[in-house]
């Protein structure tokens, strides 16, 4: 599924590091305006709402690192989102661990069930694979379903955030939502390193082209199993932090509808885009906010939001933006 | 919509009045590649017309267009006067054109019996079973065999026998020869011979300039997607040095 | 009588045969998957909401209309696979020439859409819908009571799978099916349609879905989540058995039902993630499936 292809022509060429000087000031505009809205947004919205946003987005980010970047559509990341859920609510409620060590136990999960899963699934490509993670992650699924470490249908509640440094004490939305602001920058910024780092590029040459690259000898597999890690690790990281957010982990966190939502938001966003995922993330949970007195018509809308995406708006709002701006975002 | 074929019947002669197929000003593209070129081509009811060229000069490309098969196409394409330029490939067939693509486009995964089967008949008159078991004894003892499991030529007596079951009166058979042992060209040209007597109108694209010189009224030569030149069999000895040049033999 | 493992053999039995009726189920769905996926290249997963719709069509069929189970058996694939078709005429076709995964992304809208309708005006409560008064009762095995609808469901399953191997197989709308499969351009090229055969194909597909709800609708209650779950599976038997693939469908269907039935008995923690496991398993040995070709 690739969105983006990098053409050039001589006359583009010539105007290459203008271009890439301009998009660069552009990237620094963006963050510019996400790091505004993530220090102002508390004053006017709900911290609860800004952080379950702030979730939300760094997971779109970590799923379109592996679809938009990496090519593969992964059908599973649930299951490394709300696994790393249960390890963070575990750590923090059952071994009562601070929030620091709690998230970074969830996103050790998170990658070691990425290495786990990979390691079988990226064989595999296009449809296969999306069946392939579907099926694995339903595997955690059931588990989390019947175990009694999960706590079954009830989940894990009221999850204690504990003490930051066991020194800092979190326990108010106010206080909680400037480690999730953090959390949330640190994780953007990692991405865009990922993405424009020489492993970026490797990864956006497989995408194009990926016999290319195996003839030009690169170890193809291995860098579509490095990326799935990484993208596990940050869903964990964003799953993980959610938890202890909502004090909740439960399971539906790791069913497949919250897989297929994060599809929703990266596709609404633009695929392959930088910042897309965020503005998806946005629109899906403002929706489900303001909808979610309707019921069963949130489901009804979001379908219908998926069907009108795939059938004429595949390039999402931040592709449809860049291309009007003529820029990459 | 059912086209029945008004065929001149066994044995006419090329009548040069006829016209079976008349391409004018057909242009094509791959995508964003500008493929053909202004094609011009004319053949009559009961002639055997052949499109030399060399490798990628256009000429299976020239076939697809024709058959509809090539999805960006412009110009003038009239088959017995009416107008397909426009028109899918499934209504093509259906008004009589028999296809025998340069890949043989047999199916692997049916039998020989399904495969000859598979084309719905789209006209009265042709060959039934036994005809073709007498034309291709071969195939009446691998009736059962699966497509993916016959040899080349095999494949390619099958890609020709199911057109003849279909009757279909012009066919468009694309480089039947080719990567065939002696023995089987030699079946093949005995096959296209009884066609053509048989009052079959036959395009046929080739490489193989001998085969084509045995067998056909006339022969235009393609080169970089365009017509570049004519001429009728009984002039091909006298310009066989130009003929051999533009061939590249 | 013997025992196995220190296992009674009416608990095994009893196993198997329920292992016997999730496969009927299975095999069902997967066979329509197959056929789908055959010609069409996609994953339908509208699947499992299309299933539930056969069970609801059958209900409401019943409710509204007074309809037995006798007709919807065949009214309710015919209306659901009518809806396939138009699914597959206004949405799937403008989509044919890209990814195929923005299919299987506007399936999955779908079945939000299908699942929220039917959430919204039914609830998620279960709809029961009675047993047939022919196939009530049970019979006596001698080591087990085997519900007679039980095994009806079994019969109706082999039937409809054989029926349609058959009609694929040995038919010649089947052989139009296997050669557009295969080569869809030189099959045009005879004349053929094959933008109906692609229509048709997918309404059959779903029809096969819709026909499993209707077996489904008097043994499971007829919810609007029913399909939710069981698809998954399905997926995961399609993965093992190849996908496309007939053969891979009906005995990878019917065999992880009574492997999963097995595994009830002898380790009932792995029951429902066994044939995930043996998913896992066949990919890292035969990534195309048991059946599968190569890919």
């Amino acid at each position: 599924m690739t969105q983006q292809t990098e053409s050039t022509t001589p006359a583009q060429t010539q105007n290459k590091s203008s271009g890439r000087n301009r998009t660069t000031r552009h990237h620094m505009i963006a963050f510019g305006l996400i790091a505004a809205f993530v220090v102002i947004a508390p004053q006017f919205l709900y911290p609860v709402f800004v952080m379950k946003l702030l979730c939300f987005a760094l997971f779109a980010m970590a799923f379109n690192l592996m679809l938009g970047f990496g090519g593969l559509l992964s059908f599973g990341h649930a299951a490394f989102f709300g696994g790393a859920a249960y390890a963070a609510g575990h750590a923090a409620k059952v071994w009562g661990w601070p929030p620091e060590l709690a998230i970074a136990f969830a996103v050790l999960v998170g990658a070691a069930m990425g290495a786990a899963f990979g390691f079988v699934a990226i064989k595999s490509r296009g449809i296969y694979f999306a069946m392939i993670t579907l099926a694995f992650a339903q595997m955690v699924y059931f588990y989390a379903l019947q175990s009694p470490v999960t706590g079954g249908e009830d989940g894990l509640q009221s999850i204690p955030r504990n003490s930051l440094f066991g020194l800092v004490d979190l326990s108010s939305d106010g206080a909680f939502y400037w480690l999730v602001a953090v959390i949330f920058m640190i994780g953007i910024l990692f991405v865009y390193r990922v993405i424009h780092s020489p492993f970026g590029e490797v990864l956006k040459g497989i995408r194009e082209n990926e016999q290319r690259m195996i003839s030009l000898g690169y170890q193809v597999q291995r860098y579509k199993l490095v990326t799935f890690i990484i993208s596990a690790a940050l869903s964990g990281l964003a799953g993980g932090t959610k938890a202890l957010v909502f004090h909740l982990a439960s399971l539906v966190d790791v069913h497949w509808t919250m897989s297929g939502e994060v599809v929703l938001m990266t596709l609404i966003g633009g695929m392959g885009t930088i910042f897309g995922p965020i503005i998806g993330a946005g629109v899906i949970v403002a929706m489900q906010n303001y909808l979610a007195d309707l019921g069963s018509l949130v489901l009804i809308v979001q379908g219908l939001v998926f069907i009108v995406c795939v059938l004429t708006f595949r390039e999402g709002i931040i592709g449809v933006l860049a291309k009007w701006l003529k820029t990459r975002l | 919509m059912t086209h029945t074929i008004e065929h001149t019947g066994p044995g006419a002669p090329a009548a040069q009045s006829d016209t079976m197929l008349e391409v004018s000003g057909l242009n094509g593209w791959y995508g964003e590649s500008h493929v053909l070129h202004d094609i011009n081509l004319r053949v009559g009811s009961g002639e055997v017309v052949t499109l030399l060229g060399r490798n990628g000069a256009g000429k299976t490309t020239t076939l697809k267009a024709i058959m509809g098969l090539l999805k960006t196409r412009s110009g003038s394409i009239r088959f017995q006067g009416h107008e397909v330029i426009d028109t899918p490939a499934r209504s093509i067939a259906k008004m009589g054109v028999g296809y025998v693509p340069d890949d043989r486009g047999i199916f692997g995964s049916l039998s020989v019996l399904e495969n000859l089967l598979l084309p719905p008949k789209v006209a009265e008159g042709g060959f039934d079973l036994p005809d073709i078991y007498e034309l291709f004894p071969n195939l009446q003892e691998r009736l059962d065999s699966y497509g993916n499991k016959l040899s080349g030529g095999e494949q390619q007596m099958l890609s020709i026998a199911r057109i003849l079951r279909t009757g279909a009166r012009f066919v468009l058979m694309d480089e039947p020869t080719e990567g065939l042992a002696p023995v089987i060209i030699h079946q093949i040209g005995h096959t296209v011979r009884r066609l053509k007597k048989a009052g079959f109108t036959i395009l046929l694209v080739e490489q193989n300039f001998h085969f084509a010189r045995e067998l056909a009224d006339r022969h235009y030569i393609v080169q970089e997607g365009r017509i570049i030149d004519e001429f009728r069999n009984d002039e091909v000895t006298e310009n066989l040095d130009k003929i051999q040049g533009y061939l590249g033999i | 009588m013997f025992e196995l493992l220190g296992i009674p053999p009416q608990a095994l039995f009893g196993q198997v045969l329920l292992g016997l009726i999730n496969g009927s189920f299975y095999a069902v769905l997967s066979l329509g998957l197959a056929v789908i996926f055959g010609l069409l290249n996609i994953i339908n997963f509208a699947h499992g909401a299309l299933y539930m719709m056969g069970a609801f069509v059958a209900w409401m069929l019943l409710t509204y209309l007074g309809i037995p189970f006798w007709a919807a058996l065949v009214v309710s694939p015919m209306i659901v696979g009518g809806i396939g078709m138009v699914i597959e005429r206004t949405m799937l076709r403008p989509l044919h020439d890209l990814d195929h995964l923005y299919s299987l992304l506007l399936t999955f809208g779908l079945t939000l859409v299908i699942t929220g309708l039917f959430q919204n005006f039914y609830g998620v409560s279960g709809k029961p819908y009675p047993i047939p008064a022919v196939l009530t009762g049970v019979v006596n095995l001698g080591f087990m009571f085997l519900p007679i609808y039980r095994a009806f469901i079994i019969v109706m399953a082999v039937i409809v799978c054989f029926a349609t191997w058959f009609l694929i197989e040995k038919t010649r709308l089947g052989s139009y099916l296997r050669a557009a499969t295969e080569n869809p351009e030189m099959v045009s090229a005879f004349g053929i349609n094959v933008p109906l055969l692609v229509t048709l194909t997918y309404g059959f597909g779903v029809a096969l879905a819709a026909f499993a709800g209707v077996l489904a609708a008097p043994v499971y209650s007829v919810n609007p989540v029913m399909g939710n779950d069981i698809i998954i599976v399905v997926f995961a038997v399609i993965v093992i058995g190849g996908m496309g693939s007939i053969m891979g469908a009906i005995i990878g269907g019917f065999g992880l039902g009574v492997v999963e039935g097995l595994t009830k008995v002898f380790y009932p923690e792995a029951s429902t993630t066994i044939i995930f496991i043996i998913m896992a398993l066949v990919l890292l040995l035969k990534p195309s499936g048991i059946f599968g070709r190569e890919v």
